[in-house]
C-alpha cells in the first residue's frame, strides 16, 4: 500500500495543481504533496513489514503484464532520494516565481510520480510505461520554463532518450516471447535461461536505453546543453534522480538477467565509461559556465558508477547503491548554490564572478562545503562510495582502476577553480551587488550539509538498507 | 446485415430530406441520430436480433470479429460527426448531400469488411470510393479540389482495374470467387499459389495497398489529402481508412494467410517501403495537414504489420490499432480544420489562445507517436509483439522502432508550434459543446490505453 501511495499521490496532487488558479496557492499546494511523500517514502524506509511495501493490480493481464510495485533495498534508497529532491528543490526555489505557476507545478509532481514508478515497477511492461512517462513532463517544463535555446535542446534530448527507450521495448518485448511464461514479472524474467547468443543481443538493446539516460560516453551529447538550458530546479531533478534511473535499470534489470553478456562485455563498457569520465573532466576544466561544468562533473560522476556497477564486485555494487543517494543530494546542493548566485546575478559565468565570499559569506561557506563533496573528500559522504566503487574496479583490473583514479585528481581542479574563481579575489562591480543567501535557501543547505557530513560519518544505514539488492545481484551473477 | 441495410436506408434520407428541410443544423442532427441508429443495429448484429438473417448465399458473413470492427467504424463516424458536423453543413448547402455519400461510404466499409467472396471485396471497395471522388472534390469552385478529385478518380479507377484483373486470375487459375484458396485437388495443402493464382493475389494486393495508401502506391495521398476540403480529408485519412484496411486484413490476413509463401516477401517490401517513404517524407512537411497525410501513410505502415503477422495477437492489436488511430486523428483534424493557415506556424502560441483544444490536440498527438498509457502506444506495441511472435524477421521489428522514434519529430514540431513559440493563430471560433466531445475523445484513447480488455476487446471475446 506504501508503495501505491507513493505514486498516487505525486499523480492525484499534480492533476489537482493543474486547476489550481492562484499560483501561490498551487506552490504550497505543491509543497505540502512533496512534504506528504517524503513522509512516505521515509516511513516506507523504515517499515519492515514486506506486504505493505508491495502492491499488485491486474493490468493488461492477457499481455502477460501486472501491475506490481515493490521496495527493495535500491528501491527504497531511491524512492528517498526521489522523495527528498522534490522537497529540497520546493523549498530552495520558494522565492522564485515561474510563469504559469500551476502548470509547472502540476508537471513537476507529476514527473515525480513517473520517477517513483520507475523506481517501484517490478514489472518489465509497467517500467517501460513508467519510464516514458518519467520523461514527458521533464521535456514539457524543459522546453516551457528553459534558456533561449531550450526548444532545439531538449527536443535533441527527447529524442535521444525516446529512440533508447524504444530500443530497449524492442528488448521487453524479446524477452516476452522467449519467456516460457508468457509474463513480464521480474521474477519469471530472473528464472529465465538464454543462451549466450540472446543475451548479447537483448543485452545491447537494454544497455543502450540505459546508458543514454545515465549518460555514458559517446552518448552523453544531449546531457550538457540540457543542464544548461533547463531552468535549474528541473536540472536538479535531471542530475540528481532521472540519471539514477539508468543505473537503476542496469542492476535491476541487466545484471541479473544477462549475466553472460554482462561478463562478455564489462570491459568494454568499464572502457567506455573510463573514457567518458576522463574526457568530461578534462572538459569540465575547460568551462566558464558553472551550469556546464557541473554537468561534465556529473558525466565523470555516473561513468565511475556505471564503471563499478560492471566490475561485478561486491563491494563495487555496494559503492554504487550508497552513491545513488549521495551523488543526488551532492548535486542538488551544488545546483541550489548556483541558482541564488543566477537568480541574484544573472549570469553564470566564472569569468563574470569573484569576490562572493566578501559579500556573501554563508554562501561561499556552503559552496565550499558542497564542493568538498563533490570531490569526495572523506568525511563527506561520498567518500566512502567512491572509495567502494573504486575497490570494486580495482578487483576487476587495477588498470582501468588506475585511469579512473585520474579523474580524482582532475575532479580536485575543475572544483577547486570553480570555487577560486566565483568566491575568492576582489569583487567587480557585478558581484558588489550580491547579497547573502536567503533563509530558506540556507536552511536547505544546512539541511544538506547535515546529511553530507552524517553519511560521511556514518554511512551504516544507508548499507544496511540496501544490503539487500546486493545479495539478489550476487546471486544471479 | 442491420447496419447495411440501415446504411443505404439512412443515405437515402439524408438525400431526400435535403429537399424538405432547409434549418442550419438540422442535417447533422439527422445524420448523428442515423449513426446511433445504425449502432443500435450494430448491437442487434451482435445479440442475433436481425432484419434479415441472409447472407446473399454466404457471400457476406457477420460474425464476432468484423462486427466488433464495424462498431469501432460507426463509433468513430459518431466522433466525426459530432466533432466536425457544422464544418460539413459549411462545405456546401446544407450538407445532406454529403451526408448522404457518407452514409453510402458506410455501406461499402460494411460490405468490405464482412465480404466472404471476391466479388462482395470489388462491390464494398468500389462503393467506397465513388463517394469519396464525389467528396474529394466537393469544394467545387476551388481549384486543387478539382484537381484532387480529378486525380483521385484517374488513379482510383486505374486500381480498380489492377483489382479487377487479379480477381480475374485468380478465378480464371481456380475456378473459385472463394476468398479462401481452393484446396489441392490431391488432399495436400498449399503454402504457396499456383502461379496464375500468385500473380492474381498480387495484382489484388497491390491495388488494396494503393487505397489504404501503402507505398509505393501511396502518392495520390498527399494532393488528394491537400486538395480535399479539411473536414473530408478527415474522414479519408481516418473512417475509410480503416474501412478498406478491414478488407485488406479480411483478404490476406484471413482468406490468404495459409498462402503467405506467395505473398509474404511483397509484403515486407510494402512495409519496409511505407515506415521508410511515410516518415521520411512527413519530416520536410511544412504544412501540418501535408505533415498528416504522410503521418497516415506512416500509419499505414504499422498496420500493415497485423497483416504481415495474422495471428491472434496481430487480430487484437488490429482492432486496439485501428480505434485508436482513428480517434486520434479525428481529434487532430478537429484543430488543423479550424485554423486559418495550416503551415506549422499558424499553430504557434496556440496553447495560450485555446488551452484546452492545444491539449486535447497533443493528447492525440502522443498518441499517434504512440507514447505510453495512450491506445497509440498499445497499438504499436501489440505490432510488435505480433510480428516477433510470429516469427517475423528481427529488422523489420527494429526498422519499425527507428520508424516509430523519426514520428516523435514531426508530431512533436506541432506540439511545440503551439506551446513553446510565441504568435496568435487565426482560427474559427471553438464551440463549447466541441471542447466536450474532444475530452471525450481523450477520455477514448486514454481508456483505450490503459484498459483495452473493458473497452473494445472483451466484447471480442465474449462474442
Amino acid at each position: 500500500m506504501l508503495a501505491l501511495l507513493l505514486i498516487l499521490i505525486p499523480v492525484a496532487t499534480g492533476l489537482a495543481t493543474f486547476f489550481l488558479k492562484q499560483g501561490n496557492a498551487a506552490k504550497l499546494f505543491s509543497l505540502l504533496s512533496s512534504l506528504a511523500t517524503l513522509g512516505i517514502s521515509i516511513g516506507a524506509a523504515i517499515c519492515t513489514d514486506k506486504s505493505a511495501k508491495s502492491f499488485q493490480a491486474p493490468f493488461l493481464t492477457n499481455l502477460g503484464s501486472s501491475f506490481s510495485l515493490s521496495l527493495d533495498g535500491m528501491g527504497t534508497i531511491l524512492v528517498l532520494l526521489t522523495g527528498i529532491s522534490l522537497v529540497l528543490v520546493f523549498i530552495s526555489t520558494y522565492k522564485n516565481t515561474y510563469k504559469d505557476p500551476s502548470r509547472y507545478y502540476a508537471l513537476m509532481l507529476l514527473s515525480q510520480a513517473g520517477l517513483m514508478g520507475v523506481f517501484l515497477a517490478t514489472d518489465g511492461l509497467l517500467f517501460y510505461f513508467f519510464w516514458e512517462l518519467a520523461l514527458i513532463p521533464v521535456y514539457f517544463l524543459c522546453s516551457g520554463w528553459g534558456g533561449e535555446r531550450r526548444i532545439a535542446v531538449t527536443f535533441k534530448f527527447f529524442i535521444y532518450t525516446f529512440i533508447g527507450s524504444l530500443l530497449m521495448l524492442v528488448g521487453l518485448i524479446y524477452l516476452y516471447v522467449l519467456n516460457p511464461g508468457q509474463s513480464f514479472s521480474l521474477t519469471s524474467l530472473y528464472a529465465m535461461k538464454l543462451s549466450p547468443d540472446q543475451q548479447s543481443v537483448l543485452f545491447w538493446l537494454f544497455f543502450v536505453a540505459f546508458a543514454i539516460k545515465m549518460p555514458i560516453w559517446p552518448l552523453h551529447t544531449w546531457q550538457p546543453d540540457t543542464y544548461e538550458q533547463s531552468p535549474t530546479s528541473v536540472t536538479m531533478i535531471l542530475s540528481g534522480v532521472m540519471v539514477k534511473m539508468g543505473l537503476l535499470g542496469v542492476i535491476r534489470w541487466v545484471l541479473p538477467i544477462f549475466p553472460y553478456a554482462v561478463h562478455e562485455y564489462g570491459h568494454v563498457v568499464i572502457g567506455l565509461s573510463v573514457v567518458g569520465m576522463i574526457y568530461a573532466s578534462l572538459v569540465a576544466m575547460k568551462q566558464d559556465d558553472l551550469k556546464r561544468m557541473i554537468a561534465y562533473s556529473s558525466i565523470a560522476h555516473i561513468g565511475l558508477m556505471c564503471a563499478a556497477v560492471f566490475s561485478v564486485s561486491e563491494l563495487g555494487l555496494q559503492g554504487v547503491l550508497v552513491q545513488l543517494f549521495n551523488h543526488g543530494v551532492n548535486i542538488i546542493g551544488l545546483w541550489i548554490v548556483v541558482d541564488a548566485i543566477e537568480q541574484k546575478l544573472g549570469t553564470r559565468k566564472m569569468s563574470e564572478l569573484g569576490g562572493l565570499a566578501i559579500t556573501a559569506p554563508s554562501l561561499a561557506i556552503l559552496l565550499v562545503i558542497m564542493s568538498l563533496a563533490n570531490v569526495a573528500l572523506p568525511l563527506t559522504n561520498a567518500f566512502i562510495g567512491e572509495f567502494l566503487m573504486f575497490n570494486g574496479l580495482y578487483q576487476f583490473s587495477a588498470w582501468y582502476m588506475a585511469v579512473a583514479g585520474l579523474s580524482i585528481i582532475l575532479g580536485a581542479v575543475y572544483t577547486l577553480r570553480m570555487v577560486q574563481k566565483v568566491i575568492y579575489g576582489d569583487t567587480n562591480s557585478l558581484t558588489k551587488t550580491m547579497t547573502d543567501l536567503s533563509l530558506n535557501q540556507k536552511l536547505i543547505l544546512a539541511g544538506i550539509t547535515v546529511l553530507i557530513i552524517l553519511y560521511g560519518v556514518n554511512p551504516q544505514p544507508l548499507f544496511k538498507m540496501t544490503m539487500d539488492t546486493v545479495h539478489t545481484v550476487a546471486q544471479h551473477i | 446485415m442491420n447496419v447495411l441495410i440501415l446504411s443505404i436506408f439512412w443515405g437515402i434520407v439524408m438525400m431526400f430530406s435535403g429537399i424538405a428541410l432547409k434549418k442550419k443544423g438540422i442535417a447533422t442532427g439527422l445524420a448523428i441520430a442515423g449513426v446511433l441508429i445504425l449502432l443500435l443495429g450494430n448491437l442487434g448484429d451482435m445479440s442475433t436480433v436481425v432484419i434479415t438473417t441472409s447472407t446473399f448465399n454466404d457471400m457476406l458473413a457477420f460474425r464476432g470479429y468484423n462486427v466488433l470492427f464495424i462498431s469501432i467504424v460507426l463509433v468513430a463516424t459518431l466522433m466525426y460527426f459530432l466533432v466536425s458536423g457544422r464544418e460539413i453543413e459549411n462545405v456546401g448547402t446544407g450538407g445532406f448531400d454529403y451526408y448522404a455519400l457518407i452514409f453510402f461510404v458506410l455501406t461499402g466499409i460494411v460490405i468490405a469488411s464482412s465480404f466472404n467472396n471476391l466479388l462482395m471485396l470489388f462491390l464494398g471497395i468500389e462503393i467506397i470510393s465513388i463517394p469519396l471522388y464525389i467528396l474529394t472534390g466537393s469544394d467545387k469552385k476551388n481549384l486543387k479540389s478539382n484537381e484532387a478529385s480529378l486525380k483521385y478518380f484517374l488513379m482510383g479507377s486505374f486500381s480498380t482495374g489492377i483489382m479487377l484483373l487479379g480477381i480475374a486470375f485468380i478465378y480464371g487459375d481456380s475456378g473459385s470467387l472463394a476468398i479462401v484458396p481452393a484446396p489441392s485437388p490431391f488432399g495436400f495443402s498449399f503454402t504457396s499459389l499456383p502461379t496464375l493464382s500468385a500473380v492474381g493475389a498480387l495484382l489484388l494486393m497491390f491495388s488494396l495497398a494503393f487505397k489504404v495508401s501503402a507505398a509505393p502506391f501511396h502518392f495520390w495521398t498527399p494532393d488528394v489529402y491537400d486538395g480535399a476540403p479539411t473536414v473530408f480529408t478527415s474522414f479519408m485519412a481516418t473512417i475509410v481508412k480503416a474501412g478498406t484496411f478491414i478488407a485488406f486484413f479480411r483478404m490476406f490476413a484471413g482468406g490468404f494467410a495459409s498462402v503467405q509463401g506467395s505473398w509474404g516477401l511483397a509484403m515486407q517490401v510494402i512495409i519496409f517501403l511505407t515506415l521508410l517513404i511515410g516518415n521520411l517524407t512527413a519530416v520536410f512537411q511544412q504544412s501540418a495537414k501535408r505533415m498528416m497525410s504522410y503521418s497516415s501513410i506512416a500509419q499505414a505502415g504499422f498496420m500493415l504489420l497485423a497483416i504481415y503477422a495474422h495471428n491472434d495477437m496481430a487480430k487484437e492489436g488490429f482492432l486496439v490499432y485501428t480505434a485508436a488511430y482513428v480517434l486520434a486523428t479525428i481529434g487532430v483534424f478537429a484543430l488543423l480544420s479550424r485554423v486559418a493557415d495550416p503551415g506549422f506556424q499558424g499553430f504557434n502560441g496556440l496553447a495560450k489562445k485555446e488551452p484546452l483544444l492545444a491539449a486535447t490536440t497533443t493528447i492525440c498527438l502522443l498518441s499517434l507517436a504512440g507514447i505510453p498509457l495512450t491506445g497509440g502506444f498499445l497499438g504499436k506495441y501489440y505490432m510488435l509483439v505480433a510480428t516477433a511472435k510470429a516469427g517475423g524477421p528481427f529488422w523489420l521489428v527494429i526498422f519499425a522502432v527507428i520508424c516509430a522514434a523519426i514520428s516523435i519529430y514531426y508530431y512533436f514540431r506541432l506540439i511545440i508550434a503551439m506551446y513553446f513559440k510565441e504568435g496568435n493563430p487565426e482560427m474559427a471560433p471553438v464551440s463549447r459543446g466541441l471542447k466536450f466531445w474532444l475530452v471525450v475523445l481523450c477520455v477514448l484513447i486514454l481508456a483505450l490505453g490503459i484498459f483495452p480488455y473493458e473497452v473494445l476487446l472483451n466484447n471480442l471475446l465474449s462474442l
